[in-house]
């Protein structure tokens, strides 16, 4: 592989300098927060040397021990961070699976009809997964104020799973094209309706593209912060928009550690998503360029 | 599959995009032509010793009964959209006739809030992308030379700036950049200049903008740059070489060739991206020195006093004007693709 692209030695030392940069700068700045989490501010922040960030003299000072635990003590349980917790599980979990099932049935119908409809709804899908989420947002409020649902984590949830559903209908559609018809054909021919086939032959064999197009699902409703941050009132808040409001208070002395301890709190679990579906989420941003 | 078949699969997810996409858009334009109304003002006569005088107030009781009455407001034609706040038709004018030179000119208009705030989305979107691709290939190459036990974690370390949450991976690099941060202090220290601070001038804060969307999107790029150069097609390579074509003109005729496709899918994904940049001006507190049309959107929803959707409703309009100008070239070849299909 690397000899027949050829690798010239200068080519192959200029590489391998960018990759180690390149790691640093990809790495070192969740490294570094995650410590300096346990850190007081003083030290994270300090104004004598970054080396107080390692090191912790203000940290032995003020607590007794060189990592501290204040900044989540703060988070979680003074200002209730477990309860934004608690609403990003929610929805989580119901924008990925329902936009899974929406999904699943809407980009099999598209990946088996070549139909000048299909067409159309695929294109309108494209323009739809360009618009910014913001713009839409801006459309939802006084809808949602005059029909009485706004606030409320449904309303935010099924926002979502539309805003979700071109991204998630063009990424199957696209899966499900590399499935051969015959089978479900083949299927039907045996005796099977269209719903049967999809479910008894096909569903079995789209188990992968299904686990790939969820974690996007999941990783767009975990990140958001348009929708959430508009949609939702401040005791549902979600994770992150609950951060932006913590920003927003942390003028007085120490309360800044909060937003660091809530920042890496949110972070760490993407973190472990990625190292249990590295293969998956590799897999599911080349889908769309190596197949259509 | 039958007409019946596919309504009866696709209903749902055609439902969800027709009312929370399809619907908001036109709603989205009803609003933009229609703007908060006026507080309502009553002229009282007060009477006291030393004659009558004439005041006039404001009648809350009145004004709350008709903003409750018409929550869209009073009908306002396509005013919100010309006014100072949007494309500024009559401030550009005056500009125009009385700007003295082309420096005095730009910077007026750049001082319109609009076009201050596309002007920066455009220089984000159009640096950020080619940024990010480069980045992105260049340490795809550098992956592809390694042994393959250490790309496994290379590749993890590698996807975290893209999977972070954009506000959170914003907050981070925002804390680290902080005069008192490991990054601003070490800036500080490098130029010798203790006031050295990148929120203070515009120049450093688009600059540290940048450089964010760059570390944000230069993953994605690289993983479907990395994932093309293992499907490098091995039996071309090889007969290149044996018709003995050198290292550049394998790359040149079979390596680029192959990644061509994959180019275009990465830049236009990026283009989407870049072009609804919102979070990291939230994160990196920079509104003062850079704005975006998200965040304008976004300011006008949250306003302190009361929300102007007229406003917010117009500039969603402008943008997504924008979005469908920038999406104009794919729209037109799929279109060209279809139809050569077709016949």
């Amino acid at each position: 592989m690397t000899r027949s692209i050829g690798y010239s030695r200068p080519l192959a030392i200029f590489t391998g300098v960018i990759l180690v940069v390149w790691l640093i700068v990809a790495a070192f700045p969740f490294i570094w927060t995650v410590w300096g989490s346990f850190k007081v501010q003083a030290d994270f922040f300090s104004r004598v040397s970054f080396w107080n960030a390692i090191t912790g003299p203000a940290t032995v000072r003020q607590t007794g021990e060189a990592l501290t635990l204040d900044g989540y003590r703060g988070a979680w349980i003074e200002r209730e961070f477990y309860h934004s917790v608690w609403n990003t599980t929610i929805v989580t979990i119901c924008v990925t699976s329902i936009s899974l099932l929406f999904g699943t049935l809407g980009g099999y119908a598209l990946s088996r009809s070549s139909r000048n409809y299909t067409f159309w709804i695929l294109i309108a899908a494209l323009v739809f997964r360009a618009m910014p989420h913001i713009t839409l947002v801006s459309g939802f409020l006084l809808p949602f104020f005059q029909l009485n649902i706004w606030g409320y984590l449904p309303t935010a949830i099924i926002v979502l799973v539309a805003i979700n559903q071109p991204f998630t209908i063009w990424m199957l559609h696209s899966f499900f094209k590399s499935i051969p018809k015959d089978l479900d054909e083949s299927a039907m021919v045996d005796g099977c309706t269209r719903f049967q086939a999809f479910r008894l032959a096909i569903m079995p064999v789209m188990w992968p593209g299904v686990i790939t197009t969820g974690l996007f699902s999941f990783l767009l409703a975990y990140n958001d912060f348009s929708v959430t941050a508009l949609l939702l009132s401040q005791e549902n808040q979600t994770m992150v928009p609950k951060i932006n409001s913590f920003l927003g208070t942390i003028q007085t002395e120490g309360t800044i550690m909060y937003a660091v301890a809530a920042t890496v709190s949110a972070t760490v679990p993407l973190f472990i998503l990625v190292m249990f579906f590295q293969r998956q989420i590799v897999s599911g941003l080349t889908a769309g360029a190596v197949k259509g | 599959m039958r007409h019946r078949d596919f309504a009866a699969f696709i209903w749902p997810s055609a439902l969800a995009m027709l009312l929370f996409i399809a619907l908001p858009i036109v709603s989205v334009f009803v609003q933009s032509m229609f703007v908060e109304h006026e507080q309502v003002l009553v002229t009282v006569e007060n009477c006291g010793p030393f004659g009558c005088t004439d005041e006039t107030k404001v009648d809350t009781e009145a004004t709350r009964v008709l903003r409750e009455e018409e929550p869209l407001g009073r009908f306002n034609a396509f005013g919100t959209y010309l006014n100072r706040s949007h494309l500024a038709v009559e401030e550009i004018a005056e500009i125009l006739e009385s700007g003295n030179g082309f420096v005095d000119v730009v910077t007026r208009i750049y001082n319109l809030p609009f076009y201050k705030a596309l002007s920066f989305t455009l220089v984000y979107t159009f640096l950020v992308t080619p940024l990010a691709m480069i980045a992105g290939f260049a340490v795809a190459l550098g992956v592809n030379s390694v042994p393959r036990l250490f790309r496994g974690p290379i590749i993890f370390l590698s996807l975290l700036p893209y999977i972070v949450t954009p506000l959170l991976g914003s907050l981070i690099l925002f804390w680290m950049i902080n005069s008192d941060g490991i990054i601003g202090a070490t800036l500080q220290w490098l130029f010798n200049d203790p006031e050295l601070s990148l929120k203070a001038s515009p120049v450093l804060s688009w600059l540290t903008l940048i450089t964010y969307g760059t570390w944000h999107m230069a993953p994605f790029a690289f993983v479907v740059f990395y994932a093309g150069l293992q499907t490098l097609p091995m039996d071309t390579l090889e007969s290149a070489m044996i018709d003995g074509a050198n290292r550049w003109e394998r790359i040149r005729y079979v390596v680029m060739p192959h990644l061509t496709p994959l180019a275009t899918f990465v830049g236009l994904v990026l283009l989407m991206d870049n072009f609804r940049v919102f979070e990291p001006i939230i994160g990196f507190s920079s509104e003062a020195n850079a704005t975006s049309l998200s965040w304008l959107i976004y300011n006008d929803l949250t306003g302190q006093v009361n929300q102007l959707f007229g406003s917010a409703a117009a500039t969603s309009i402008l943008t997504m004007i924008g979005v469908i100008i920038l999406l104009s070239p794919v729209l037109v070849r799929t279109w060209r693709d279809f139809k050569r299909k077709a016949r």
